[in-house]
Formats: C-alpha cells, structure tokens, sequence
C-alpha cells in the first residue's frame, strides 16, 4: 500500500511518533483538490446550535444545505422537537439575482407565527453575503415584529473552517445570555457546555451533577432551551466539554459575568470520574459535594465493571485507529481504548490546534501515525498499514474502514448510542465488541492477509 | 383531479423533497470509469453530499472540493480549479475529472469553461484527463437536473463521430436508479446482444465488493471510450417520463449533432413501461425479445393475477423524484393501486401532465398530483385524505410514523435499510419486486390488525 503518494502539500499535516521531531501543521485551510473529511462554517454553527429545541433554526440560502442537514444527528429533546424539522429559504435565481432579504423576512413572519418557538436562529449560508442580503437588520426586524430574539448567525461557509462556526454560534448563544432571570439558582450549579445529548448524554451526565447536589442551570446545546440558555449567567461554573466548540462561549461569559471555566470529558472512567471529581473540587466549601461524588463513582464503576472485564478479555490486544472531529475526543478515546486493552495506532483529528497535536504526541506510543485533516487515501493507508482492527470516526469514514475489512465505531453525532458517563463506557466497550468480535472479518480480503501475517509473526 | 404548485406564493421551505444539484452530477461522475468529481466551491457542501450519498450507497465516496477560501470569494475561484485539478492529477491518476459548481461559484460568476480552458493551454504537453463541466447552482434545480445536466454534459464534450461498429450499440441513458437497476439494465442489453452505452454506470463504482487493497478509485463505470462512442451509436434511449419532454438533455444532443435517433421512454417500471423499452431494443437491435423475458414477464402476470385481490383500490402516496414517481404512478395504476397522492420536490412544471398520461383516467378524479413541494405540504395534504400506504425514500418515515401507515421504500435515499443499493425498481424483475413487497406490507398489516390470527391468506 505504500504507492499511494501522500500529496506534498499535505505532508506537514502527517506525523509517525519517534520518527523525525515533532512539528504539526494544523489549522490551514483544506488544499484544493484533497478530499477533506472537513466540513464548513455553517456546520460548525449547525452542531453547536441545533440540539435547541425549542427554537426555530433557518437556514438561509439554497435547499442544499438545509436539505443535507435535516434531522441527522440523535441529539434529543425531552420537549419540544422543533430543532428536527429543517427549514430553507430555498432560495431561487431571481433572489440571488434581486437579493433574498424579503424571502427571509417573509419566511421568518411564516413560520414564528406556525411554530411560536422562543427564539429564531437565522444561518447566514455561502451566497448569502455575496449577493447583498443584509441579515442582521431582517433580523432585527422581525425581532422588534414578533417579540422574540432573531439571532443572526454568522455562517458563510467558506469564511474559515467548523472552529469558526464554533464561534459564530457562541456570538448568537452570548446575545441570549444574560436575557433571564436568575431566580432560584443556588450557589452550587453549573451550565453543562458542549455536551448536545447525542442519544441522551446530556442526561446522564446531568443525573450525575444532580446527585451531587449540584444544580445544573442550563445545557448547552442538549435538549437546549432558550430560557435556559438567558439565565445561564447565573450559574456559578461553566463546565465545558470536548476541545472548544464552547470555550468561545465560556471565554465570553468569563470576561462579561466572571463565571469560571473548566474544560472537562465524559468520555471513558477516568475522565468522567475526573470531570464529577473537579467540579467537586471546585465547590469545596460545600465539603458533602465531594462525599457524594465518591459514592457516586463508587456506585457507578461497580455496576458497569463486571460486564466491562468479560469485554476486556476478548479486545485485548487489538489494534485501533482513531479519526474524529475535535482532537480532545481523541484524548479520552485512547485512554478509554487503552483501557479496554487495545493499542492505539493511528490518530487524527479535523479541528486540532498545535498544543492539542503535541498533547496527542505525548500520549502515543512510538509508532503512532498522527494526522490532521486527513484525506481517505491517508486513512486507508495507514489503517492497513498499521494492521488496525477498529477505526473510530464518523459517517465518512465508514466505509473506507468496512471496505477493508476492519471493524468500526461511530463516533460522531450522527450515532444513536450514548457513549458518555459511566454507562455510556458501557455502550461504547459494547459497540466496540460488536463490530471487532464479529465473524465476518474472516471474510475479508484485505484482512485475511493481516491475519495471517499476524499470525506469522505469533510463530 | 387536483395540482398544486408551491412557489406561486411564496413559503419557505420545510423539509424539502429534493436535494441539490451538485449531489446529481457527483453521482453521474461516481459512475464514470476512474473518475473523480470535483465541486468547485466550498468545503461544505461537498463533504455533505458525500456524508449523505454515503448513508445510502456505504461505499466510500471521494468527491474532490476546490476549497473556496474568502479570498477565492473575491478574486474567484480560477486558481483553485488549477491546484485542484494538480492535486486530483496526482493523487488519483484520473480518466476524466467532472466539475460541477455549486451556488457559490455561480453566484461569483467564476467562468469554469475558460479556467478549463487555461488549464489545458498550460499544460499542452500532458496527457490530461478528460475534464468535463457541468453547471449546476442549486438555486435553479434540484439534484434531478444536476444529474440530468452531467450526463448531458459528458456527452457534449466527449462524443465523437464514430464510425458504427458492427455489433449496434445503443445509448442508455437510464435516469438516477439503483446500482441493481443499473446491472439489470446491464444484463438486458447484453442479452439483446446490444453493445451498450449506459450513462452512467455506478452499478460497480457504488455497489462493489470488500477490497484486498485499497482503490484511490473504485473500479467500474462507463469507459470514456463509451463515452466517445456515444456519437456512433445507432440509437440513443432515454428514461424519464419528464425528462422526456426536456429540451436540451444528452439525447437530444446527440440526435441534433450526430443523427443517433431518439427513443425517449419512462423508467421502465411497471408492465407498460417495460415492454415499451423491450419494443424498442428490439427494434434496435432487429432480435426478438429473448424468452427469458417473455417468460419472466408471464411469471409477473401470473403473479398479478394471483394477487390482485390484496391491491385493488388500495390507496398509496407516492413521493420523491418526479421521473420516478411518475414510474411508480404508472405501475400502480396497472395493478389496482390508486395513486391518490403524487408529489415530487422537482417536476419542472409538467410533473402533473407526465403523471396523468400514464395512470389510467379512471383513477385521475381521485388523484392529487403536487410539484415543487416539501414534507410539510405533503404530511398536511396526506392528513386531509385517506391513504393506505406510502411509497417512497427514507425521508417520508417521519409522516409515515406519525400517519402510522407503513412505507415501502424505494429510490434515494434510502437511509434507514440495509438495501438502498440493491432495490430493483426496473423491469418485470423490478415491477415483480415492488409488487411482491407492495402486496406482502398489505397482507402484514391486516395480518397485525386482526384479531384472529390468520396463518394463511
Ligand atoms: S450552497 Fe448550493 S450546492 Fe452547496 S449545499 Fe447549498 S444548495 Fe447545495
Ligand atoms: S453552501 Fe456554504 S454553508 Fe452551505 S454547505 Fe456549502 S459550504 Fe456550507
């Protein structure tokens, strides 16, 4: 498999642990041409903002985007469903021609009235700047009309990567914020951050905070709502996960009300039990939020051990592949993977920054391919060349694992299964065994050669 | 009879019944042989269009992506076609790269065909892949245009006057079905001894087997070199029944520059749509129908007849693409189905007509037949009246979960089954599977709603 070339431009972005020093050259741009698993601006803000259920998301441009993002991701509600319906302005050519500022005030007008949601976020897509819209003063408009905040949301596409869709949808987030009232919040609480209840994470994780005796104010965005989101100033820390799709948000509540930041993963035993742990901590004047904790952990990590040890027997030793979108999933997966018994090989990541790289670096073994922004031919590469058992990713990357022969785990938001928390540990040991322990392997190609030569080596 | 059109007034869109363009011409260059197709815009919409064919076809889906940045929004996207198509060249090795804009190249204005242009004169001594463009802002069709507007663009850049060989060949140009209607029609070309150019053919590229090593392009596809011979070929057949009154398509192109005749058909769903494509490869083709087909065919009536009872006067909705509902509508017209519901994202302003030609009249009073419409419309129209039955992609779950009536999956996407890729819709064999599966929901549903607990029926 060594033929396949890795493009010049591209060999900054790749790095094989032990073999040169260690220098990553992430946050560019994608290289015309490559196939990038990357996505754009507008699907930045999409994740971050869609779980809000109660709110009215349109995205404003042609059907194309609205279309592809309609009701693909399990992040659930426990109220309303808005958030899974998918509305365009459908923009057509006399609009991109004579602008399509009525068309969204229009739309707007139609649909608050249809569906009464709390607040409209209003997506700015690629064309939308290019032929002279002016969204914000539509949203301004409707906002005086209809009573309720129009959130623009910055999103063009092509202005940047995901991380400053990240941002554009903290901007609107921060304009709702500090718009409620902060009744009834006590000393001990916390707004969940970046956690978007992706087959009910956001509850499980929520229960546990909430048999600390820690109230959670808000959620954001799983099972999001907007009166949550305004009083969310009145919460004491902001707990935020994963590697920044909120921190823009945290940084913004830091510098405006003071409120304090974590950044924590629910992701694998040790990590969750250290995200209760810290927020305990930092509540320590409150010495029985602590206690609880530990009986929480205790409890929890006993119920779910005996099954997780039987699942253990059967990965150990094998081999896995890591490709996700924010490099901080990637630390607690290897850890989790480690701790199931499995070798980590390959890992990368579409958002990472430098000092996420060089973390990744530190965590590897020697050997280990570290990639950003990779492309399918890298990751088929180096999945076969490394011998990988699973590869972890997303929807895209599925395939390329499958048609090689190797076991898969989703690890994106299009996946029904919790994987955060104690039990979601569980979930993601089950689904890892499921898909590595399955028979049809044998069947593989690609994989046979593997095998055998495993086995060789085994001689 | 009833017909609606959404955009006399306007609302906006919820749920939409259609996909965008670019997705069409991505799929006709996924079945081209070592091709690559290259979105020239911005990253997002390609890595949707990929993510979303993906959860259909589970095969890996390269599509390349000319990276708009904001400065290409300013100085346009010239230098970005360049790079990519250096960086296509070298990684891929391709055969043919096909480039389809997308909304916001459009909207710039960037002029594709003089960038190809450029690109060609800078690189005289190369043995350059065949580039071939196609236009396709979203803001003016839906995903059937974009797919129709690259088969038509493959062939104008690429047929040539060759001379007739001397087994015939016929142009097939099939519209956007499975990769298993794609094999049938494979199969009855063969056996009709036609040597055939079907366009395009991801029968192989996007339903292929699990690989030994890894393929920077899968293999299959329509040879270039089929695509060449497109201009030669004794006749040209092209499925679609709105297509069928399209201007401007490969077939009428190739009619109006190299005399290939035309036969424009429906998707040969359904007994009358099938035997039509059977009339004409024979005709083409100066052979008989083979026996296999005469029986196969028997066998389906045989097995019309049996089960008719379970059919007649049932009454389905049919959504999704406007050729292949009109398909649909014609089949189910011939086995006592009544279409009361016909609704499509597309249509192009004569989904109604097309769909009224081939359901018999006695069912039109009871048919409403909407264009240009998304799920909303649709869900608030199927509340009003009665319906059995739903038939179309995965999309339609949502209403039929909350009409609690059952859908039969068929076309793209199919997003929630194991089988998008091997669902036949095409020929006695096609018309035989949807029927079988039509009428095999119908016996479930009353087997789960009776009390009794019937065993056979
Ligand atoms: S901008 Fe146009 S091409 Fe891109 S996803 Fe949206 S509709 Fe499709
Ligand atoms: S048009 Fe722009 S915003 Fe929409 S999917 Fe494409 S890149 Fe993203």
């Amino acid at each position: 498999m060594s033929s396949i070339p890795i493009l010049e431009a591209r060999q900054a972005q790749i790095h094989q642990k032990g073999t040169q020093p260690f220098e990553m050259d992430c946050g560019k741009h994608s290289l015309a041409g490559s196939v990038s698993q990357r996505a754009c601006v507008f699907c930045g803000s999409r994740v971050v903002l869609y779980p809000i259920a109660d709110a009215l998301h349109l995205i404003h441009g042609p059907i194309g985007c609205a279309a592809y993002t309609w009701d693909i991701r399990g992040a659930l509600s426990s109220g309303p469903e808005l958030h899974r319906m998918s509305f365009s302005t459908d923009l057509r050519e006399k609009d991109v021609i004579f602008g399509g500022e009525k068309k969204l005030a229009a739309a707007l007008g139609e649909l608050i009235d249809q569906y009464r949601p709390k607040a409209a976020f209003v997506y700015a897509t690629c064309i939308v700047g290019i032929i002279g819209d002016d969204v914000a003063a539509v949203c301004r408009k409707v906002e005086q009309e209809k009573g309720i905040p129009v959130l623009p949301v910055h999103s063009e596409g092509f202005k940047g990567t995901k991380k400053d869709g990240y941002k554009a949808a903290c901007d609107a987030l921060f304009k709702l914020v500090g718009t409620g009232s902060t009744a009834d919040i006590a000393p001990v609480s916390i707004n969940i951050l970046g956690e978007f209840n992706i087959g009910g994470e956001a509850w499980i994780i929520k229960k546990y905070y909430e048999q600390m005796g820690v109230q959670v104010v808000s959620i954001m965005t799983g099972d999001g709502r907007v009166d949550q989101v305004a009083r969310s100033h009145g919460a004491a820390l902001n707990v935020v996960q994963c590697s920044g799709a909120l921190t823009f948000l945290a940084e913004m509540m830091k510098a405006k009300y003071g409120t304090p930041y974590m950044r924590v993963s629910y992701f694998g035993i040790d990590d969750m039990a250290k995200a209760l742990y810290d927020v305990a901590e930092h509540f320590n004047a409150a010495p029985e939020v602590m206690a609880r904790t530990r009986a929480i952990v205790r409890r929890e990590v006993e119920t779910i051990m005996p099954e997780l040890n039987r699942i253990k027997c059967d990965l150990y030793g094998k081999r896995a592949a890591i490709y996700v979108g924010g490099a901080f999933k990637a630390f607690s997966l290897i850890k989790a993977l480690r701790y199931l018994g499995m070798t980590v090989v390959l890992v990368g990541s579409q958002t990472g920054n430098e000092s996420d790289y060089a973390t990744l670096q530190d965590m590897c073994d020697d050997g280990t391919v570290i990639l950003d922004d990779a492309n399918p031919l890298e990751l088929s590469k180096y999945i076969i060349e490394k011998k990988a058992d699973l590869f972890i990713g997303g929807v895209k990357e599925r395939p390329i694992a499958f048609k090689m022969g190797i076991g898969f785990c989703d690890h994106n938001h299009e996946r029904k299964i919790p994987l955060a928390g104690f039990e979601g540990m569980l979930h993601f040991a089950r689904e890892v065994h499921n898909s590595v322990t399955s028979p049809v392997w044998q069947f593989a190609p690609a994989r046979a050669a593997v095998l055998e030569s495993k086995k060789e080596v085994a001689r | 009879m009833k017909s609606a059109r959404k955009t006399e007034t306007y609302t906006a869109t919820q749920n939409a019944c259609n996909l965008c363009a670019p997705l069409g011409a991505a799929l006709v260059f996924k079945g081209i042989a070592n091709s690559v197709p290259l979105l020239h815009g911005s990253q997002g919409c390609s890595t949707y269009i990929r993510r979303y064919m993906i959860s259909h076809f589970k095969e890996p889906m390269d599509i390349a992506c000319s990276n708009f940045g904001e400065k290409t929004a300013i100085f346009g996207g010239g230098a970005n076609i360049k790079l990519a198509l250096d960086n296509i060249r070298r990684q891929y090795h391709p055969d043919l790269v096909g480039i389809a804009t997308t909304c916001l190249s459009e909207t710039i204005g960037d002029d594709v065909p003089m960038f190809i242009k450029a690109y060609r004169d800078a690189n005289p001594d190369e043995d350059l892949p065949a580039l071939v463009h196609v236009a396709t802002p979203s803001y003016q069709g839906t995903h059937m245009q974009g797919f129709h507007g690259a088969v038509r663009a493959l062939v104008e850049t690429l047929a040539e006057a060759t001379s007739r060989n001397e087994r015939p060949a016929v142009n097939l140009f099939p519209g956007m079905v499975s990769p298993a209607d794609l094999r049938h029609l494979k199969t009855i070309l063969a056996d009709f001894d036609l040597a055939g150019n079907l366009v395009p053919d991801y029968s192989d590229t996007l339903n292929g087997p699990l690989w030994t090593e890894y393929h920077r392009i899968p293999p299959g596809g329509t040879p270039v070199a089929a695509l060449r011979a497109t201009g030669g070929a004794a006749a040209s057949i092209e499925c679609g029944l709105v297509l069928a009154d399209e201007p401007k398509t490969a077939g009428t192109w190739l009619q109006e520059r190299f005399d290939v005749p035309l036969h424009r058909l429906g998707l040969p769903i359904g007994i009358g749509q099938s035997d039509r494509l059977f009339q004409v490869l024979s005709k083409i083709s100066g052979k008989p129908v083979p026996e296999k087909y005469t029986a196969r065919r028997g066998r389906l009536l045989d097995a019309l007849v049996d089960g008719h009872k379970h059919l007649n006067g049932v009454k389905v909705a049919l959504f999704g693409e406007e050729d292949l509902v009109a398909g649909l509508a014609g089949f189910c017209g011939e086995v006592g189905l009544v279409p009361v519901l016909c609704a499509t994202g597309g249509g192009k302003g004569r989904f109604a007509q097309a769909v009224h030609k081939v359901v018999p009249e006695r069912y039109h009073d009871q048919m409403q037949v909407m264009e240009d419409v998304d799920f909303v419309t649709i869900e608030k129209a199927l509340e009003a009246i009665d319906v059995d039955l739903l038939i179309g992609h995965s999309k339609g779950f949502t209403m039929s979960r909350r009409l609690q009536r059952p859908l039969i999956r068929v076309g793209f996407p199919v997003h929630d089954r194991v089988d998008g890729s091997r669902l036949l819709h095409v020929g006695y064999r096609g018309a035989q599977q949807l029927f079988d599966r039509i009428a095999n929901t119908v016996i479930e549903e009353k087997q789960k709603k009776n009390a009794v607990g019937y065993t056979y029926y």
